[in-house]
């Protein structure tokens, strides 16, 4: 018997993992958001210095990597686990930064769902006593995504309405065992969903159901309501998935509107040019990293983040091939759960 | 030839659902745009054919050296960085004109230069224009063989 399993996909943490602490490194466009003053940097070139894109993308994962550490006053020892995954072709971003680091790490891919995959696996690396303090990372970078999923940057093209821009960020958390809290407390574990949407050039639409599946298991499963939250937040489904996942949702029977958001739609200015919003791995990262976690300290008393992925790459959209989708949910919240 | 996936009815009638919520593109505002950036490239490039006759040559003549001064106009503009904010604002207007076939060539020559000059800009640099080249000649061969058994 699996006796932290509830419902059919989720799982409590009974020990509570705690957030020790976050980390974020934006880009330029992020860092001309809403969300800027709360990046612990902002850096001004995409080359960050270096001579590629990707170069550029493993630093900034490398930076909030050890900005992350000296907030949490932690040494490399300390961390027994590192988690950390990105869109790059076979994670090189995630790979080459964990080359420069002395813990042992475990790449993920979940595309834009990678940061709540990561702070599932590493909540359960330490709910199953199996690591004291865990590093979660994700990152992404528009330029470098852009070269591998679409079109050479510099090449003049319109993009449609639906279309995202993929974040320049990394995001880096440190999980412990100890601390005052904010605390993972749930998670409901996505399934692969493909409703056949093969556009890719409109991926809100196609992760829209995966994010509504895994909120609507979470929900039964635990048999809480929306209003158990303070704020729903979904990873990178930008205004049009936005859109669709609210209506979704309230067909399912749950009215989210009063408490629902999404990183996609926050990172960037309305008038930033950037189509329906944001998207890649540091979307939900740096957005949870950067302004939700001290909120937790402060105003929300629990969250459910659910970051969203579009598992295609550009070989398979090129066959034809339908876009599937994932959702992972994390439930934090700022106190222990009362009587458990 | 792209094998379509097929759909289930509960993903057709998702997909029905989400494309009627689909916002489009302004098509008026992007027609406009378009029609005046595309009509100002070709002004400028008659322009330029304009010179090449004034100075002697004879408007077959000029032709040649008339795409060579868009292209490198083109091929300029592009490497300054400018091409692609032309191409996100005017679109096909941008995209049409022979300037935008160079854009096309020096954007992916420029990206994947990192992958060296053997695997990244010789073998990358017709990843737009390549289907354009292929496609086309094929067509200017098939139209040129309809003229030849026509009038032979």
């Amino acid at each position: 018997m699996a006796e932290k399993r509830i419902g059919e996909d989720t799982i409590f943490f009974s020990s509570y993992p705690t957030i020790i602490a976050t980390a974020s490194t934006a880009g330029k466009k992020e860092g001309e958001g809403p969300c800027a003053k709360y990046f612990d940097k902002v850096i001004q070139d995409p080359l960050y210095g270096e001579s590629t894109w990707e170069k550029a993308e493993s630093k900034m994962l490398l930076e909030s990597v050890r900005k992350v550490l000296e907030k949490a006053r932690c040494t490399y020892d300390q961390i027994h686990f590192m988690f950390s995954g990105d869109l790059l072709n076979q994670i090189t971003a995630s790979n080459f930064a964990a080359r420069e680091l002395p813990i042992p790490f475990y790449g993920l891919f979940g595309a834009c769902s990678t940061f709540t995959e990561g702070l599932t696996l590493g909540g359960m690396a330490i709910d199953g006593g199996f690591a004291q303090r865990v590093l979660v990372g994700a990152s992404s970078h528009y330029q470098a995504a852009e070269r591998q999923y679409r079109y050479p940057t510099e090449l003049g093209v319109q993009r449609p309405p639906t279309a995202q821009r993929t974040v320049t960020g990394a995001g880096a958390v440190i999980l412990g065992n100890d601390g005052p809290g904010p605390f993972l407390t749930a998670a409901t574990i996505g399934r692969v969903i493909d409703m056949g949407i093969s556009d890719p050039l409109n991926m809100g639409t196609a992760m829209a159901p995966a994010a509504v599946h895994t909120i609507v298991q979470h929900f039964k499963d635990t048999g809480r309501n929306p209003d158990y939250y303070d704020v729903i937040i979904t990873g990178d489904l930008a205004s049009v998935g936005k859109g669709l996942a609210e209506d979704l949702l309230k067909k399912e029977g749950y009215d989210v509107s009063d408490r629902y958001t999404d990183c996609g739609v926050m990172i960037y200015k309305p008038d930033a040019d950037t189509q329906a919003g944001g998207s890649g791995c540091a979307c939900s990262a740096v957005v949870f990293s950067s302004y939700f976690y001290p909120l937790l300290k402060e105003e929300y008393q629990r969250l459910l983040l659910v970051s969203t992925g579009a598992l295609m790459s550009p070989t398979t959209y090129q066959q034809g091939e339908t876009i599937p989708a994932i959702a992972h949910a994390v439930a934090i919240e700022r106190n222990r759960p009362e009587g458990k | 030839m792209i094998l379509m996936a097929k759909l289930t009815r509960e993903q057709k009638a998702y997909k029905q659902w989400a494309d009627s919520r689909k916002p489009g593109p302004s098509l008026g505002r992007n027609i406009v745009v378009a029609y005046i950036v595309g009509g100002l490239i070709c002004t400028l490039g008659q322009g330029v054919l304009n010179y090449f006759v004034s100075q002697g040559m004879s408007p077959k003549e000029a032709g040649g050296p008339t795409a060579a001064v868009m292209i490198l106009l083109g091929a300029l503009l592009t490497g300054l960085g400018i091409y692609d904010r032309l191409g996100k604002f005017a679109g096909a207007g941008s995209f049409v004109p022979i300037t935008g076939f160079a854009n096309s060539i020096v954007a992916p020559a420029l990206e994947y230069k990192r992958e060296g000059y053997v695997l990244g800009v010789g073998a990358r640099m017709f990843q737009i224009a390549g289907p354009v080249l292929v496609y086309g000649m094929s067509t200017a061969w098939l139209v040129g063989l309809v003229h030849w058994l026509i009038h032979k």
